[in-house]
């Protein structure tokens, strides 16, 4: 129920009560409310829970942590202190 | 898909957990509040990566697992009335009562419906003049949005058969009870992503500095939760208490206001009975008495609610992180996702699910 799926904003329709959005996951299109997040554009990614936009997804912030993780990761492969894992399906 | 594959890059995220291990110099014992963070840590093998210095206990968030049995078994007798048409999220069909389930009322005859969104039900009850159409409002902060617009909604409509059952619970008091227990073995905190996503975490800093213990409001990809889990042990290994925002694509500290918002107008705090934790002061959400018209509880009365739990189940101290699922000598034998005797074995966000289905069926060793 908290699993939040995100998705991409590809239609906004304002003419009903609650304002709504055509939303596409990787393919599959389902109608979404926006009205929790006013501020949303068409081809902006949101985070849809029970039919219902909670947050827009920060382009900016997902690339400096991807980023930030990247960085702690190459410079672990530079010193060479690397963790020898039990494999796992990943 | 964009958002989701970047999260999965098997490559990274054992480079997460090598900096894991290279920081980690002591046994430290985190909890991830969230059923679905649990899922994906152990469907991705996460708890078998990580080094053996870091112990992952489950936490509450299972929406399901904790609503109270006097609440199912009042759905249950509802949702047995005639010219009832009961809607639910699909989780809570299988969930144990005393002695019934809504797939067994279902069976019987009963108009129980499972819905994707409460607006579903709106639009069930607008189609639906002449039947009552309830729907069961569970669920912490992430589905109260959700819950509450559903209300205003068949309000704006003036939809007369419209009514919710709620039980909602929230994650901050369940922090203090876990935190506060002579028993408690929690250390730091994998905070629930889509709940900040909703209230924000500036309810979080108190609670941490209170108990001295560190947290990350983490997301629900392999990469966000490792990541969430070398924040609280950096924070650990540096004696450091801080929230940290390791979900900051999604999150931000004030969270979604105008969600905050429409969920004050609608409800309001209330003390709140958890399945197999019992009662939490002010840790749930009721309907305001303004919005009486759309309270099943006052529209259908169903008189004494009598439980029977199964004294078998332990699902009251895992869902607390004291124990494990396989810690229980029922688990794999007595109750299964067939035939479940407590809701941990039953939701996609219960511990016992998760560890029965992806195969830690095994003891704790």
């Amino acid at each position: 129920m908290c699993l939040g799926v995100p998705g991409k904003i590809i239609e906004i329709d304002d003419s009903k009560a609650l304002k709504m959005a055509k939303v596409d996951f990787g393919g599959i299109v389902r109608e979404a409310c926006i009205e929790y997040v006013p501020e949303a554009n068409v081809g902006d990614y949101t985070v849809i829970h029970v039919g219902f936009a909670i947050s827009l997804l920060s382009e900016e912030e997902a690339q400096a942590s991807l980023e930030t993780l990247r960085e702690i990761v190459d410079l672990e492969d530079e010193l060479g202190i690397g963790y020898d894992g039990k494999s796992a399906d990943l | 898909m964009k958002y989701v594959a970047e999260y999965r890059d098997a490559e990274l995220v054992r480079g997460v957990i090598d900096e894991i291990a290279s920081t980690v110099t002591r046994d430290w014992t985190l909890m991830e509040i969230c059923g679905g963070q649990t899922h994906a840590i152990v469907r991705h093998g996460i708890d078998q990566l990580l080094p053996d210095e870091i112990e992952l206990v489950h936490g509450p968030g299972c929406p399901v697992c904790v609503t109270p049995l006097e609440q199912i078994d009042r759905a249950l007798a509802i949702a047995a009335k005639p010219d009832i048409i009961f809607c639910s999220y699909g989780d809570m069909l299988r969930v144990p009562g005393s002695s019934d389930d809504l797939f067994s009322i279902r069976a019987a005859g009963g108009d129980v419906r499972v819905v994707y969104s409460p607006l579903d039900a709106v639009n069930i009850a607008k189609d639906n003049p002449d039947k009552e159409v309830v729907f069961f409002a569970i669920g912490f902060e992430t589905t109260a949005p959700a819950n509450v617009m559903s209300v205003l909604s068949a309000q704006m409509m003036g939809l007369k058969n419209y009514s919710i059952i709620v039980s909602h619970v929230r994650v901050p008091p369940a922090l203090h009870v876990i935190l506060g227990s002579p028993h408690n073995r929690v250390q730091g905190f994998l905070l629930a992503g889509h709940v900040c996503a909703v209230m924000g975490y500036w309810e979080y800093p108190e609670i941490a500095k209170q108990y001295g213990v560190p947290m990350a409001i983490t997301g629900f990809e392999p990469l966000d939760i490792v990541q969430g889990i070398l924040a609280n042990v950096k924070q650990l290994e540096a004696g450091r208490v801080d929230i940290e925002n390791s979900y900051p694509r999604a999150v931000t500290f004030d969270g979604n206001k105008p969600a905050q918002k429409t969920i004050e107008k609608v409800f309001r705090e209330c003390d709140r009975k958890w399945r197999g934790i019992g009662t939490i002061p002010m840790s749930g959400w009721e309907l305001r008495p303004e919005f009486d018209a759309f309270n099943a509880e006052k529209r259908f009365d169903v008189g004494d609610i009598k439980t029977e739990e199964s004294s078998l189940c332990i699902a009251g101290e895992i869902l607390q992180g004291l124990k494990k699922p396989n810690d229980c000598p029922a688990f794999g034998r007595e109750c299964i996702p067939e035939n479940p005797l407590g809701a941990t074995m039953v939701s996609t966000e219960g511990a016992c699910a998760a560890y029965y289905r992806y195969g830690r069926n095994l003891s704790t060793d």
